[in-house]
């Protein structure tokens, strides 16, 4: 609830934002560039572009306010609809690089942790680094050149799911959640096949902060005093490690988790237009080129809302892990 | 005689640093009998805490036994694997740390943390090991021990979580338990209630224990045999009689006389030639004039946080110039609110504070800066690595007051009066240049209140400035502050715990308890003759060396 002015605040500065650009909507969606003057001005009319600024706010809050956010000049749909349609693909993609990203990246900070200055530490650094610095859209198309192109392991990257496989009974949205309850194994497979490729390229450049976060946590937590208490009394190894040192340890990793998480929603734009990901991230991209204002403001304000989510499952995360934090 | 349960023999502890390898045990040679119960005695740095973590192996990566040997029951402890290391550690030795908040896992239930301690050297079931948890809860006291099992660390108070501790420790009943400054930043009542508790436990079952403290007092009420250690060797080794009464090295001298005692007097801390100024005689200042009003007069002080209870409440005082009150009570007690609330840190919630004949209650902390009495009220803060810049050197610290509240805008003039601090406190002039991690703990403490009287204040507020410090440095410090009074008229309100130090510096003591004040007088008298049952139990907790010693003299 006390994220609503925030999310207001997000939804007039977009607004205000996409009213500065340059660029008259009226003139790219009309028929063509030797559309006549007339045309030009029905198109503004019927956007409702002709209305003055505060004019246009109002009305575009009020809809809003009716779960409105306009109708694309693109696809010619409600925005509401393209973005349900394509929402499931981003966060399917988004979770997917997530889970790869966590999984490697603890035990590569642990490892590291557990021996600061050997060869394991520089060489996780390092491969930290590596992550960091490729852009997702290099490391993406190096992964098709090897893996499509060169070893034939992978699918085209053309989407979801290849044009042989037909797409299962829509009821989450997720394609690896739909064929489960389908039973398609097959189907699961090829959509796991299509997933896996885009799901690397983007955990690769997100493996470096949770990994130094892990890391630098887990120093400081095997440093602490409770783990000296454990190893005073005899705990074995892996005892001290894990449910001493980890679980401690474990705590900044959620909350750098669920930055890293909201920042890939928005970033991974670049992943799905090199594999032709049909996500909500170029969906917008594609409505900005075009000025299209809708899609873009929509966006922005499922963003801003998934952000707020995200931070409440944070947040509740955080309760559960740490007795020390009272949930209200 | 015996084999002893334990034997170091000419131990060498070395540790690599970034400016090379500082050796901080060098050459230590002890033995413990069973159920012997040892004192190792020392100050910062002198390496009784190395020793004892090098007894358990649990050293920092950095830290290494060069040379000699721990015998444990004839085994050396230095050259066992780290799987025999395991079997031994909990089993058979095991270790109570100081500050016992931080040495429990915070996530994880204190009885859970118990329980872990049993499994991990008895084969038995979860439930068994929980049911023994139980037991061992019920042993160190702890009251209602059903629902604490459940409880987390923070949720404890530090005294019982000292006592978690020792369930943990005392687990798997060890033949040695090494507390390593096991009471340190607890209260004093506290700290008398857990120690007696840990001396009983250990005697019921036997153990062997050593009481690695800075503390002589509380080395002498509850060990029988002293080791003194200075700068990682071992000086002086007696009965805690014989050490205070007779102490031979010069070092044991030294911090036997730094201790404060129930009739110390501050003239005594530092033997004359180690002063470092020329002490002037103590001129007994005529009492003020009837009729003079006082520097500082607090009405009816009340504070209450946010919702809570308050934390200080009807509070009220007198102070003239030139006098020192000690406030004194155990955490909690509001000492440290009202104390703020005077010095104008943070704002009362009710009540008047005059100063000079002119309220200051009313003008909001936030603005108290502008005020012209804020170069009149300084205070001093407890730790002296915390409350200096770390950016800012020993000159700039002491200059910054200066240029903010006496409008000194650098020059020779402020350098002057910075060189005049830093003399009067027996800083040296070549040490101001430097940064706060670059001094000492004593030389900080200076740092802080050459900063404190630079603006020549008439009131000074000290928040336990000397809890952070080794005992010799306390002594010095003390008698500064107590130089600063004569000299410059100065009204010191002197914050502590610590009783004896209070009862030596301050000529008045106000005892807080739960924001009230439960007693006042003139110090000597309050103490020696309490009235309330609270201050008679506080003082009745102070580890005191005389009354012990006399106390094991008429025991033989």
């Amino acid at each position: 609830m006390s994220s609503l002015p925030a999310l207001f605040g997000v939804l007039v500065f977009t607004f205000l934002l996409m009213r500065v650009l340059p660029g008259d909507p009226a003139v790219f969606f009309a028929s063509g560039p030797n559309a006549g003057k007339e045309e030009v001005e029905l198109i503004r009319k019927q956007m409702g572009l002709d209305k003055s600024v505060p004019e246009q706010l109002t009305l575009y809050l009020y809809d809003v306010g009716r779960g409105n956010l306009g109708r694309s000049m693109m696809t010619g749909q409600l925005v509401t609809k393209d973005l349900r349609e394509r929402l499931p693909a981003s966060l399917e993609l988004t979770f997917t690089a997530l889970l790869i990203a966590l999984v490697s990246a603890v035990p590569l900070g642990v490892l590291a942790a557990l021996k600061p200055g050997s060869i394991i530490d520089h060489g996780v650094r390092l491969f930290c680094a590596l992550g960091v610095c490729v852009p997702t859209f290099v490391s993406g198309l190096l992964l098709i050149y090897v893996f499509y192109y060169l070893l034939g392991l992978a699918p085209d990257p053309t989407g979801r799911i290849d044009v042989f496989t037909s797409m299962p009974p829509s009821r989450t949205g997720f394609l690896m959640i739909d064929f489960l309850i389908a039973g398609d194994i097959d189907g699961w497979w090829a959509a796991f096949r299509q997933l896996i490729l885009p799901a690397l390229s983007m955990a690769l450049f997100v493996i470096a902060p949770l990994a130094r976060i892990t890391r630098a946590s887990m120093l400081v937590s095997l440093g602490s005093d409770f783990v000296r208490t454990a190893r005073s009394v005899g705990l074995s190894w892996r005892h001290v490690v894990v449910t001493y040192a980890l679980r401690n340890a474990i705590l900044p990793v959620i909350t750098i988790a669920g930055i890293v998480f909201s920042t890939m929603l928005g970033a991974n734009v670049l992943v799905e237009k090199v594999f032709s990901w049909p996500g909500v991230a170029s969906y917008a991209l594609d409505a900005l080129l075009s000025s299209d204002y809708a899609p873009v403001q929509g966006f922005v304000l499922l963003m801003a809302s998934l952000f707020v989510l995200v931070n409440l499952t944070v947040d509740v995360c955080y309760g559960i892990a740490d007795p020390r934090v009272s949930i209200e | 005689m015996t084999e002893p349960l334990l034997k170091i023999d000419n131990l060498h502890v070395s540790f690599s640093t970034r400016r090379g390898v500082v050796e901080a045990v060098r050459g230590v040679t002890l033995s413990v009998q069973e159920g012997e119960v040892l004192g190792l005695v020392g100050e910062s740095g002198s390496g009784k805490s190395v020793t004892g973590f090098a007894t358990t192996r649990l050293l920092d990566a950095a830290g290494r036994v060069t040379a000699g040997k721990i015998l444990f029951r004839g085994q050396d402890v230095t050259k066992l694997s780290s799987d025999d290391l395991r079997h031994l550690r909990g089993a058979a030795m095991s270790m109570i740390f100081q500050n016992p908040r931080s040495a429990l896992n915070p996530i994880r239930a204190v009885g859970q943390q118990i329980a872990d301690a049993i499994l991990t050297h008895k084969r038995m079931s979860k439930e068994a090991a929980h049911a023994e948890a139980l037991e061992l809860l019920r042993a160190v006291q702890i009251r209602d021990p059903e629902r604490r099992m459940a409880a987390y660390p923070h949720e404890l108070s530090g005294g019982m979580c000292q006592r978690v501790m020792i369930a943990i420790a005392i687990s798997c009943n060890p033949a040695l338990l090494i507390a390593d400054e096991p009471t340190t930043g607890l209260d004093v009542t506290t700290q008398k209630v857990v120690m007696d508790l840990l001396a009983a436990i250990a005697s019921a079952r036997g153990m062997a224990t050593i009481l690695i403290t800075h503390d002589l007092g509380l080395a002498a009420r509850y060990c029988r045999r002293i080791v003194v250690m200075e700068q990682g060797r071992l000086v002086e080794e007696a009965a805690p009689r014989t050490l205070f009464n007779a102490p031979r090295h010069p070092y044991t001298k030294r911090l036997v006389a730094a201790s404060p005692t129930a009739s110390s007097r501050i003239e005594d801390l530092v033997p004359e030639e180690e002063r470092g100024y020329v002490a002037i005689g103590d001129r007994p200042k005529p009492p003020p004039a009837p009729g003079t009003p006082p520097l500082l007069e607090v009405r009816k002080l009340a504070k209450r946080f946010d919702q809570g209870a308050a934390a200080v409440a009807e509070f009220s005082m007198t102070m003239a110039a030139g006098e020192s009150v000690g406030l004194v009570g155990e955490s909690g007690s509001g000492k440290s609110t009202t104390s703020r609330m005077i010095c104008r840190l943070i704002d009362p919630s009710e009540g008047d504070i005059v100063f000079d004949g002119q309220s200051i209650g009313h003008v909001p902390a936030r603005d108290f800066h502008r005020s012209p009495f804020r170069k009149d009220i300084q205070m001093v803060f407890q730790d002296p690595n915390e409350s200096l810049n770390p950016r800012f050197t020993a000159f700039d610290c002491i200059a910054h007051p200066l240029m903010r509240l006496a409008g000194l805008r650098g020059g020779d003039a402020l350098r002057q009066r910075v060189e005049e601090c830093a003399q009067r406190v027996g800083l040296p002039a070549d040490l101001l240049p430097r940064f706060p991690h670059q001094l000492s703990g004593g030389q900080k403490a200076r740092v802080g209140i050459a900063r404190a009287i630079a603006c020549r204040p008439r009131l000074l507020v000290l928040d336990e400035p000397t809890a952070a410090l080794d005992v010799s440095v306390q002594a010095v410090v003390l008698q500064l502050l107590d130089r600063l009074r004569r000299e410059d008229d100065l009204a010191l309100l002197f914050v502590s715990h610590d009783l004896n130090v209070v009862r030596m510096i301050c000529g008045r003591t106000i005892v807080l308890r739960n924001g009230a004040i439960v007693e006042q007088g003139e110090s000597r008298a309050l103490f020696d003759n309490p009235k309330s049952d609270y201050t008679r139990e506080l003082v009745a907790a102070i580890p005191n060396i005389e009354i012990e010693t006399r106390r094991a003299a008429a025991a033989l």
